[in-house]
């Protein structure tokens, strides 16, 4: 008897009977511990991030109580300087770039056309890599041993001199957990995109959320691993006795801010690029035709995702480095906003060729829009060395970067959450709460951080927990702290609208917007198999082909995980690959790689004892728990 | 949770059960994933040779003590590195054919190769001559030579396992797949190594000249 395969053999109902005897994650808590299914891991990626947002967000609003009046006593400077590295640190390192790569790993083998993602159990690794960091940090912050030298922990202010204690400790292996876990997180994206599109998913017809997400992931295995470098010589400086940083034996300070802004500038646009590709998603489909000028689209991806790494010396033009220098990171800087620019062009170039039906998440990429511009202005003001010179450290700096990561990262990831939450939920959010929720958040948003703006040219410094009377700044500030009050009401209307629409919602069809790219071809929420037939792609917006009909391709197995590898240019159909099924190994090998990493805090010899289970774990991940199979085929891992 | 509701019919265009279920070099899913490895720690040991430059350019005098690692063990490892690419490409050839018995032979080769240079990296280390913590030189040093050191070992533990696989029922199919890829990521061991031995023997030769 030959091997049951999807097709026109079984009905729909017994081929989605079979397909999810195959591929459901068993319940109880084994499952929930081994489940390598991209969809749960991203969920529980997504809900730790929204908790560390939240928690990142309240640290704001105690600094800004702080802040709304002058030589308030509710905070001390020891305290504040934690309050703003933990700040920062969770909302780059444990917020952003984990909620964006996330999103990645819900949506990308969705739009892909795939039933699973690249590297299952690397995925599922590097969840819980992430949430130990994270945790591991707020625990240390809990118990007054937070990190307090600012989100990007200078030397030699973070070396062992100035910053004596644990403190920076737990801030760099933080950042080893969470590189780790991004870096993984990267590899599965990009093998993904590359080779797992449904077939007919040449590269010339794939989604710009695709090439988004894949310019992003890119960018990631180039730019993270300088910080981990950065990274484990500070700690190597500050636990062994090594002289990286310290100029007394031929160390450098500097090499700090070489390594880490390398990293840090293309960090920016990591964050940013993948708000790119769901703004682009939200407005194809809000104008009812794919986006205006769609190569000038992927070109401009690229060329931000080149051009960011040659940026990273705006950040040190206060250092005294040669003005030759200085003057190429100048035009580098004012170059990148021409790519930018093309972006926003060709969104409202789209809108205004399309018929444009104004829903939330339309009003949340308007909202971005508006606010990522006037930050990208202030940008290239910044990019002008006379005037950084006058402007580093000020407030001013503060205003740009909330207006270009707050508006360039979380209002499109707002507007993803209302255009993408029913797929993932299979409910409706209410639209009439969410007009409140962008009302909120822009006004709330505008009042904070415009102010701001001003207090940075009356030289109000950054990182300062109090100031005198009488400066000018006392009447702004109040403003700024009133505004994040509304903000905070905005966010909290966000959850208020989540919370219930999970339950009361109305339920969500498989393609409630009319879009036209492949996540919407399946149920909402999709099964654990995703697809019960691969797509055949014949078009660029392959719902928008047929209203009815999809073009699928038969032959995968029903009984065994099993999806398709294509080509990396025409997406043609390739090979039969088995899939992992779900393991405690991950699990494991992210306890024995997070224990050293947390034992290497008190003990450098951790390193020493920690490689034998980090090793047998990693043994006991790829030894093969299947016997070969009497079909000849391979079985799943 | 609603009930499965697909309003799509779908209309069958083709056929995918008659593809093979496994594949060497790029049209492997593990291949991209070994690049992606590669890229990552690639860029790792650039930012450090970077560093170590950058390093050089801060003070007058390098190194400090103006004593450059000895040359023994360092041109008796790079020697044998070198060679062991002639065996490695053996291995990735034969497990590309997928000849078991050539495999096992290879595998054991490749395991017995890298005791070796494990031993003699540890001689190495020995004949550095400066110590990680008497200067930024003596740190960079260290940590250059422990980076690609960290790659020696790991890669001669997944040879180690997969040698011990091939002798097993699981010497099939997708294992001749890791074999190839396991001898890609020796190149890339090997490869890395030029770069360093020029920057830790050489270099520091040169600027005292």
């Amino acid at each position: 008897m030959s091997a049951p395969r999807d097709g026109e053999d079984f009905d729909e109902a017994s081929t989605a009977q079979q397909l999810t005897r195959t591929w459901a994650t068993p319940r109880g808590w084994w499952g929930a511990l081994a489940t390598v299914d991209h969809k749960d891991i991203a969920r529980r990626y997504l809900v730790t991030a929204g908790v560390f947002f939240v928690g990142a967000g309240m640290l704001a609003f105690v600094m800004r109580l702080q802040l709304s009046r002058a030589e308030n006593t509710l905070i001390g400077p020891d305290l504040y300087n934690q309050l703003f590295t933990m700040h920062g640190t969770t909302m780059m390192f444990l917020f952003a770039v984990p909620v964006m790569q996330a999103v990645a790993i819900y949506l990308v083998p969705l739009i892909a056309g795939t039933r699973a993602i690249a590297f299952p159990r690397l995925t599922a690794f590097s969840y819980w890599i992430y949430v130990f960091g994270g945790v591991m940090v707020w625990v240390a912050f809990a118990l007054n041993i937070g990190p307090d030298a600012g989100w990007f922990a200078y030397t030699p202010l973070s070396g062992p001199q100035y910053s004596p204690g644990k403190r920076v400790d737990f801030w760099a292996q933080m950042i080893t957990y969470t590189e780790v876990s991004g870096l993984a997180t990267a590899v599965s994206i990009v093998a993904t995109i590359l080779k797992m599109r449904a077939p007919g998913m040449s590269l010339s017809r794939m989604p710009l959320f695709l090439w988004a997400m894949l310019v992003t992931n890119l960018m990631v295995l180039f730019a993270m691993p300088a910080v981990m470098l950065a990274s484990s010589f500070l700690i190597m400086d500050r636990l062994v006795g090594t002289h990286f940083f310290n100029a007394a034996e031929g160390g450098d300070a500097l090499l700090w801010q070489h390594l880490f802004w390398f990293f840090g500038h293309p960090e920016v646009y990591i964050i940013f690029i993948p708000a790119l590709g769901m703004v682009s998603s939200i407005v194809a489909t809000a104008a009812r035709r794919p986006i205006f000028a769609y190569p000038l689209m992927v070109l401009a991806l690229i060329a931000i995702s080149f051009m960011a790494f040659g940026l990273w010396v705006h950040h040190m033009f206060a250092t005294g480095l040669p003005r030759l220098g200085n003057s190429f990171y100048t035009a580098a800087s004012m170059a990148i906003s021409l790519p930018s620019g093309v972006q926003i062009f060709c969104w409202i170039a789209t809108l205004y060729l399309g018929k444009a039906r104004f829903n939330v998440a339309l009003l949340f990429v308007i909202g971005f829009i508006v606010i990522f511009v006037l930050g990208g202005l202030t940008g290239v003001m910044l990019a002008s060395v006379p005037l950084d010179l006058q402007l580093h450290d000020t407030y001013f700096v503060v205003a740009h970067f909330h207006y270009v990561l707050i508006g360039g990262a979380v209002f499109p990831l707002i507007g993803a959450v209302y255009y993408w939450y029913p797929k993932v939920v299979g409910r409706l959010l209410s639209e009439r709460l969410g007009k409140w929720n962008f009302w909120t958040l822009f006004i709330g948003f505008n009042v904070t951080f415009f102010p701001m703006h001003y207090l940075g040219l009356a030289g109000m410094p950054r990182r300062i927990y109090t100031y005198a009377s009488g400066l000018g700044w006392d009447g702004l500030n109040l403003l700024a702290t009133l505004g994040a009050s509304l903000l905070g009401v905005g966010v909290l209307l966000l959850l208020v609208n989540m919370i219930r629409s999970a339950r009361v919602g109305p339920l969500a069809s498989p393609n409630p917007w009319e879009a036209g790219t492949l996540e919407w071809a399946t149920t909402s929420p999709p099964p654990p198999y995703n697809f019960p037939h691969i797509p055949l792609v014949t078009a660029d917006e392959p719902l928008w082909r047929e209203r009815d009909h999809l073009s699928v391709m038969r032959g995968l197995r029903l009984d065994k995980r099993e999806l398709v590898v294509t080509t990396v240019v025409e997406a043609r159909a390739d090979l039969r690959e088995p899939v992992a099924r779900p393991s405690l190994w991950p699990l494991l090998t992210a306890i024995a790689t997070g224990g050293m990493f947390l034992a290497s805090i008190f003990s450098p010899w951790a390193v020493v004892a920690g490689a034998a289970p980090i090793a047998v774990a990693m043994i006991g991940w790829f030894w093969p728990d299947q016997p070969p199979r009497a079909d000849g085929e391979d079985p799943e891992p | 949770m609603n009930e499965p509701r697909s309003t799509l019919t779908p209309d069958f265009m083709g056929d995918l059960s008659r593809l093979e279920v496994h594949g060497h070099g790029p049209r492997s899913l593990t291949w991209w994933g070994l690049m992606g490895m590669i890229a990552i720690e690639g860029t790792a040991f650039l930012l450090a040779g970077a560093t170590y430059l950058y390093l050089a350019s801060q003070v007058p005098q390098w190194p400090p003590a103006k004593l450059p690692p000895a040359w023994l063990w360092g041109v008796v490892f790079s020697a044998v590195l070198l060679l062991s690419a002639v065996p490695n490409e053996w291995l990735k050839r034969q497990a590309e054919q997928e000849s078991l018995r050539a495999v096992r032979i290879g595998l054991v080769l490749m395991s017995m190769i890298g005791l070796a240079l494990c031993a003699v990296r540890y001689l190495e280390f020995t004949a550095l001559r400066v110590s990680w913590s008497d200067s930024a030189y003596g740190s960079i040093v260290v940590v250059v030579l422990g980076l690609h050191t960290v790659h020696l070992v790991t890669d001669l533990i997944d040879t180690l396992v997969l040698a011990a696989l091939m002798f097993t029922r699981h010497a099939y199919g997708r294992r001749f797949v890791d074999t190839a890829e396991n001898a890609i990521y020796w190149n890339f061991v090997v490869l890395a190594w030029l770069p360093i031995y020029v920057l830790l023997y050489l270099v520091p030769r040169w600027l005292q000249s």
